[in-house]
């Protein structure tokens, strides 16, 4: 009896020690580092660039930076409910509402690529050629009478991605509500990431929207070839907004702005020029410095480097 | 609130959602039932070199991963893999598939558990009266049925509930695959919170049913 009493107290005093010890630890870090929550796209970090701009970025700055990815809906929701200091977004109307409605502060274009109609080799629906519009078209056509052989799988997710198909049926005249329902077949809505979405469109041999950066970093894993690749439709530009301190009063304004300024920085664009050389043979992004008037960003939007005051302007 | 009007007002999606989980969930179930019952009984009513190791093995599969079994089936059924050409990923089969596997060694373990737990004494009384070895076998199961209903209520709350399996070879397409657990995943963050709770609360109302049935059964109601 004696010799379990002894164990099990052994056993408590281990698990104080391992919370006290684990208490401790945290408030280490509470006193010497501040903390930046970045709630981004997923391009950005399954590509694995957020990974190493945060590795840089956390050794010139005492910062512990904290990356939560998810669709551009999901990334701004994230940061609506306070729980983001920055967000690396890529849908510009829901951009200008985040900030219209007080919750960003302004918008940096840091980076763009394309999108990209993939599909599989054989191109069943034959839309090789044809304008974005002309595609989404034929696709749809083609997935009404064929849907064991044509389909296009939808991130459905509420992402940037989702918002440029939409974008792309409206252009195409037709109406989204008549694409995204049950009986449609060939119309797939994952509700999940890039890279998942593109598992899924491989195993089913279908077409889905991509931005170019994922699928050069997704395409050695895949049986898809892009098959829609021109259109000015297709620009995907990416941009970061500090959330506003005036609208949550514990968001670290000043980490937030040092990272917009570091990605806009000779040192980052540099990065984003050159990342993905080493693994893929040729870079995935490319700068949004010197390009603005290609991707439409203008003024203050354009790249540009934020003003020492910045976060004290945007309290007062 | 909302997500009470939600579930009260019978809202298509919600309905379909749930339906779905259910009819997938209980499938599983019913594969995993006529698959293990007589696998259980074999092992129990069998003298066998390893036999204490093999029970071992599946108690300790008790608790496998749901990731674990989804990386295993997703790897089993993608285009590349062994069932590849059935084109069962990203469908209810697959699922299904998916599923049973994740709860075939709980409810193989406890209807071993029912069956030991049925005293030797039936077994010679029947045998004494003159009862065949399989007349005797059959006397024992039915000796043990609360006990096995209990392993298959078990096994069935587990599929209903995970996540693992229907996310991965399930892929959550709306309309097709697309289930409570998953359904709550996705909403939650794309921020519908209450159309996620409507869910939730429908799941744990199951959980609740499935576990007083489950003491039901048993014997020990309210207990």
């Amino acid at each position: 009896m004696k010799g379990r009493y002894l164990g099990i107290s052994g056993l408590a005093l281990i698990l104080v020690l391992v919370c006290t010890a684990a208490t401790a630890d945290d408030e280490a870090i509470e006193g010497q580092e501040s903390v930046l929550r970045i709630s981004t796209t997923t391009s950005l970090y399954d590509t694995g660039l957020l990974d190493e701009m945060e590795e840089i970025f956390e050794g010139m700055y005492d910062v512990d930076v904290r990356t939560v990815s998810g669709g551009t809906g999901i990334a701004i929701e994230r940061a609506v409910r306070g729980e983001a200091d920055l967000i690396l977004v890529h849908d510009v109307a829901r951009e200008r509402t985040f900030i219209e409605d007080g919750y960003g502060l302004s918008r940096t274009c840091f980076a763009y690529n394309y999108f990209i109609i993939v599909g599989p080799e054989d191109d069943p629906a034959g839309i090789a050629g044809m304008t974005p519009s002309e595609a989404m078209k034929t696709i749809m056509e083609e997935g009404m009478e064929n849907p064991d052989e044509v389909r296009f799988v939808s991130r459905g997710d509420d992402s940037g991605t989702h918002a440029r198909e939409k974008i792309l049926w409206d252009r195409a005249g037709i109406d989204y509500e008549e694409v995204a329902t049950p009986d449609n077949t060939w119309y797939v809505e994952a509700g999940q990431g890039m890279g998942p979405t593109l598992r899924m469109t491989d195993e089913m041999q279908g077409y889905t929207l991509c931005d170019t950066s994922t699928f050069a970093a997704y395409r050695t894993d895949l049986d898809l070839v892009p098959i829609i690749e021109e259109g000015d439709v297709l620009l995907n530009v990416y941009a970061a907004i500090p959330v506003s301190p005036a609208a949550f009063s514990e968001t670290n304004c000043e980490m937030a702005a040092d990272f917009v300024n570091y990605l806009v920085s000779d040192e980052g664009q540099d990065l984003i020029a050159e990342y993905g050389t080493e693994t893929i043979g040729k870079p995935l992004f490319n700068p949004a410095r010197g390009n603005c008037e290609l991707i439409g960003c203008t003024g203050d939007e354009c790249a540009l480097t934020l003003a020492e005051d910045y976060c004290i302007q945007a309290e007062a | 609130m909302r997500a009470v009007e939600l579930i009260l007002a019978l809202d298509p999606t919600v309905v379909e959602i749930t339906a779905r989980s259910l009819a997938i969930a209980v499938t599983s179930t019913a594969i995993a039932t006529i698959l293990v019952v007589p696998l259980g009984g074999l092992i129990h009513f069998h003298n066998f070199k390893g036999k204490r190791a093999v029970v071992n093995l599946i108690q300790t599969l008790y608790s496998l991963p749901t990731v674990t079994v989804g990386l295993v089936v997703f790897l089993l059924l993608a285009r590349s893999g062994p069932l590849g050409s059935y084109g069962l990923l990203f469908t209810p089969g697959g699922m299904v598939i998916g599923q049973t596997i994740l709860i075939a060694p709980i409810m193989t373990g406890l209807t071993i558990a029912a069956l030991s737990g049925v005293g030797p004494a039936v077994r010679d009384t029947a045998v004494s009266l003159g009862a065949s070895k399989f007349q005797a076998i059959f006397t024992i199961m039915r000796e043990a049925r609360a006990a096995m209903l209990a392993a298959i209520l078990l096994g069935f709350g587990r599929a209903l509930s995970e996540v693992g399996v229907a996310m991965m070879i399930g892929g959550n397409i709306r309309g097709y695959t697309r289930v409570l657990t998953t359904a709550i995943a996705l909403e939650t963050s794309r921020g519908d919170i209450e159309f996620s709770m409507a869910l939730g609360i429908i799941l744990v109302s199951i959980s609740l049913i499935v576990n007083l049935l489950v003491n039901r059964v048993q014997g020990n109601w309210w207990a």
